[in-house]
C-alpha cells in the first residue's frame, strides 16, 4: 500500500526512535511511504489557539501535498496530536464550501488545492493497522508473538475525543484499538485508570506541577495494574511520560521506571525487528525489562 | 417493549458513618427510556432512599449529571439500552460526578466547586458611564458569537470530566471559564481586559487547561469549554497582548514564531523561548525564566544522555524546503485587521455546503458567525 507519509515535527526531533521504528516497520507490512518533506507543522493546537485561519491553511496545505502524491490511498500519521490538530481543521474545511474555497485561495500562489475528500483519508497508524492493513494480516505477519508481556494502553487525547470529530460514529470502536493491536502482537493488554486521560504535555510550560503529576499517575496506575511498559500512538505523550518521567516522580512520591514504547515499536518487537533498529535503547526510562521478556521469548522459540 | 435493566448503583450515606458501597437494582423499561427513569423506578418501587437530584428530565435544568459506566452524563438524556450495551458485564454503573464532594449517593457538592468558581469569574456584566436611555444596542453579530456559552445550563458535567481539576481542584474549570468567556465576548462589557489579565495571570485560569478535550466530549449543549477556553487566550495574546507569568503568551509566541521561522517544531528552541515571551534573549535575562530553564535543564541533558537527542537535534533547527510559502500565508492572515473564525457550533456540522456562502473572505470577516444566523 502507497501511501502519504507525515511524520511530524516531534518524530524527527525528541523521538527520533519513532521516525526509525516506523521506517524498519512499514516494509514489514508492505508499506510504501512517500514523506511528505514540504509539509509543515500541524500546530499541536497553540496554532489553533491563536488563529483558526492560519492553521487551517496550514493543515490544507499538508493534505494538498498529501492529495498530490500519485497513487497514494492516503495519509498516514505517526501522532495522536497531528491526528486530533488535523482532524479539527478537515472539519472545519469539509464543512463549508465558501470556507474552503477561502482557505483554498491562500495555497493557490503554491499551485495546490485541498479537495474535499471522498475516499480521501488521513489516518494515525493505529487506525491504519486496524482497518487499512487489518487485524488478521498483521497477526499473520507476527513471527514474535510477544506472549507474557503485560502492556498498558496510553491513547493520548487528541485520537480519541471528540469521538463525533474523530470518526467515532463510523469505526466506533477507536477507543479499543490500541487493546486490538496488543493482543494481535500476542501480548496481554493491561486496564488502568490513566489509558484514555491527558498526559499533561500542553501545560509542560505553563503549569509544569500539574503536567508531571498527571504523567505520574498514570504510570504509577500503570504499574499498580501490573503493566510490563506502556505503548502510545503519540510522540507527544511520549515526551512527558518517558523524557519526563524521572521529573514527575517527587510529584507522585515513588519510584516510576515504567518503559513507554511508541506504537511502531511494539508492533516492530512483534514483527521480530531488532532491539537497536527499533531503537530501544534509546529512552530515557530504561526498557530492560521489555528487551529481557522479548529476549527469553527469542530463546524458548 | 419493556426489558429488565441492572444498575449497579455507588451509595454513600456521610451520617451513617460507615463507607460507600455499591448496590445492584434490577428495573424494567422500555430501552429508549432514561436510565433517570430507571434510577427513580428503582427508588419508587425498591429503596425510598436512594439519593439523586433531578427536575425537568428534559436536559434542560441541569439537576442530573451523574457518571454512567465511567463517563460523565445527564441521567435524563441518556436512554438506558444504550447504556446497557456500554455496560461493562451488563450492569450500568451509575457513580456520582467526579471532582465534586459526594453529599450522598449521587447528589454531589455543586456549591462547593461548580457555584463558587462560577462566582471567581464575576459572572455579571460589568459595563461603564451612564447607562443609554432605552436598551444596549448590539450588532447581532457579537451576540452570535457569544450563544455557545450562554447555552450553558451549569449540569457541572464538564466539571466532573475534567482533567486539569482531577490533579488541581484549584483550576477554574471548564464551566466558569466558559462564562468568563460570555462577558468577556459580550461588547456591553467594559472590563474584558481585567478579566482577561486576572485569568491569565491566575495560575489556575485559562492556562491550567490541559486542551484534553473531555469537557468538549461531554458537554450535552455543546458549550465545547475548551474552545471557549482557547478564544480567551487568543484574546489575551492577540487582542490585548498579556504577558502572564504563567508563559501562556510566550508559548504561544514561540511556538507560533518558530514555525513561521522552520515551519516545523523544535522542542529545544520552544523551551527557552517560552520562558522568555518568545525571546531567546529575555530567557537568559528574566530571573523567572532562568528559574523555570534551570529546572527543565535536567530533563534536555537526559535527552542527551540517553542517545535519543543527538547535540545536532537539540542545537540546530534546518528550514523546511518550501519555509517561504509558510512564510507568505502567515503574513497573508496575520496581516488581517480581524480574525476569521469558522464556528461549526453556528453554521451546524454540515455548514452552508449548499446553501449561503459563510466566511466568505470578502469585507466581513468573522462573517461565518455574521452570516450564521441573524436572529438572536
Ligand atoms: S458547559 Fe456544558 S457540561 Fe459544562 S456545565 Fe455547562 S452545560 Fe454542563
Ligand atoms: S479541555 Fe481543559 S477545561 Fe476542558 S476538561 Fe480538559 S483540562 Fe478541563
Ligand atoms: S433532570 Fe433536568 S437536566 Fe436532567
Amino acid at each position: 500500500m502507497k501511501l502519504a507519509y507525515w511524520p511530524g515535527c516531534v518524530s524527527r526531533g525528541f523521538t527520533p526512535e519513532l521516525h526509525g521504528a516506523m521506517a524498519a516497520v512499514a516494509p514489514k507490512l508492505g508499506l510504501e511511504l512517500v514523506q511528505l518533506d514540504r509539509a509543515n507543522c500541524c500546530g499541536a493546537g497553540v496554532i489553533a489557539e491563536h488563529n483558526q485561519e492560519l492553521v487551517d491553511t496550514l493543515n490544507a496545505r499538508t493534505f494538498a501535498l498529501a492529495q498530490s502524491v500519485d497513487g497514494a490511498a492516503g495519509m498516514v500519521n505517526i501522532c495522536s496530536t497531528c491526528q486530533g490538530a488535523q482532524s479539527e481543521c478537515q472539519e472545519r474545511l469539509d464543512a463549508d464550501a465558501a470556507y474552503r474555497a477561502h482557505i483554498n485561495e491562500h495555497l493557490e500562489p503554491e499551485g495546490l488545492e485541498y479537495e474535499k475528500g471522498g475516499a480521501w483519508w488521513n489516518k494515525n497508524f493505529l487506525w491504519l493497522l486496524v482497518e487499512e492493513i487489518g487485524l488478521d494480516v498483521l497477526r499473520d505477519r507476527v513471527v514474535r508473538p510477544l506472549e507474557g508481556l503485560r502492556v498498558g494502553p496510553f491513547y493520548g487525547c487528541y485520537i480519541v475525543r471528540p469521538t463525533r470529530r474523530l470518526g467515532f460514529e463510523f469505526y466506533p470502536e477507536r477507543d479499543r484499538y490500541l487493546e486490538m493491536v496488543i493482543e494481535a502482537c500476542g501480548a496481554e493488554p493491561v486496564q488502568y485508570a490513566g489509558s484514555h486521560k491527558c498526559c499533561g504535555f500542553p501545560i509542560v510550560t505553563l503549569h509544569r506541577e500539574n503536567s508531571l503529576r498527571q504523567a505520574g499517575r498514570h504510570m504509577a496506575d500503570a504499574l499498580d495494574a501490573g503493566a510490563d511498559c506502556v505503548v502510545t500512538p503519540c510522540p507527544l505523550c511520549h515526551l512527558n511520560l518517558d523524557l519526563q518521567q524521572p521529573e514527575a516522580r517527587p510529584f507522585v512520591e515513588r519510584d516510576l521506571g515504567m518503559p513507554v514504547l511508541h506504537l511502531p515499536q511494539l508492533v516492530g518487537l512483534a514483527l521480530g525487528l531488532d532491539i537497536k533498529d527499533l531503537g530501544l535503547h534509546r529512552h530515557v526510562v530504561k526498557t530492560d525489562p521489555v528487551q529481557e521478556k522479548v529476549a527469553a521469548l527469542a530463546g524458548a522459540a | 417493549m419493556t426489558e429488565t435493566y441492572t444498575l449497579k448503583i455507588r451509595r454513600y450515606d456521610p451520617e451513617s458513618g460507615s463507607a460507600a458501597y455499591w448496590e445492584e437494582f434490577g428495573v424494567d423499561l422500555p430501552p429508549e427510556r432514561s436510565v433517570l427513569d430507571g434510577i427513580l423506578q428503582a427508588r419508587d418501587r425498591q429503596d425510598g432512599s436512594i439519593a439523586i437530584r433531578c427536575s425537568c428530565q428534559a436536559a434542560i435544568c441541569g439537576s442530573c449529571g451523574v457518571r454512567i459506566n465511567g463517563k460523565s452524563r445527564l441521567a435524563c438524556n441518556t436512554k438506558i439500552g444504550l447504556a446497557a450495551e456500554a455496560a461493562p458485564n451488563g450492569a450500568i454503573v451509575v457513580e456520582p460526578m467526579g471532582n465534586m464532594p459526594v453529599l450522598k449517593d449521587l447528589i454531589v457538592d455543586m456549591d462547593a466547586v461548580h457555584w463558587k468558581k462560577v462566582q471567581r469569574v464575576v459572572p455579571w456584566l460589568l459595563p461603564e458611564g451612564d447607562p443609554p436611555e432605552r436598551e444596549y444596542i448590539v450588532d447581532p453579530e457579537s451576540m452570535i458569537d457569544v450563544t455557545q456559552a450562554m447555552a450553558c445550563i451549569h449540569c457541572g458535567v464538564c466539571v466532573s470530566a475534567c482533567l486539569s481539576m482531577e490533579v488541581d481542584p484549584d483550576f477554574i474549570g471548564p464551566a466558569a471559564l466558559a462564562k468568563a468567556y460570555r462577558f468577556v465576548g459580550d461588547p456591553r462589557d467594559a472590563h474584558a481586559e481585567d478579566r482577561l489579565l486576572d485569568l491569565a495571570e491566575d495560575p489556575h485560569g485559562i492556562y491550567d487547561c490541559t486542551h484534553c478535550f473531555a469537557c468538549v466530549e461531554v458537554c450535552p449543549k455543546d458549550v465545547a469549554p475548551m474552545n471557549q477556553i482557547m478564544r480567551l487566550r487568543r484574546r489575551a495574546t492577540g487582542d490585548y497582548g498579556i504577558k502572564d507569568a504563567n508563559n501562556g503568551y510566550g508559548h504561544e509566541k514561540a511556538f507560533t514564531d518558530l514555525i513561521h521561522k522552520y515551519g516545523w517544531l523544535s522542542e529545544a528552541q520552544l523551551l527557552p523561548k517560552s520562558y522568555g515571551d518568545g525571546s531567546l534573549i529575555r530567557a537568559q535575562l528574566k530571573p523567572a525564566a532562568v528559574r523555570e530553564l534551570a529546572a527543565k535543564f535536567p530533563t534536555i541533558v537526559r535527552g542527551l544522555a540517553s542517545g535519543k537527542v543527538s547535540p545536532k537535534t537539540a542545537l540546530i533547527h534546518h528550514k523546511l524546503r518550501d519555509q517561504d510559502e509558510i512564510r507568505r500565508i502567515y503574513d497573508e492572515v496575520e496581516s488581517k485587521d480581524d480574525r476569521l473564525e469558522l464556528n461549526l457550533y453556528i453554521i451546524g456540522e454540515d455548514g452552508s455546503e449548499e446553501g449561503e456562502a459563510a466566511g466568505s473572505g470578502g469585507g466581513a470577516e468573522e462573517g461565518a458567525m455574521a452570516e450564521g444566523g441573524q436572529e438572536s
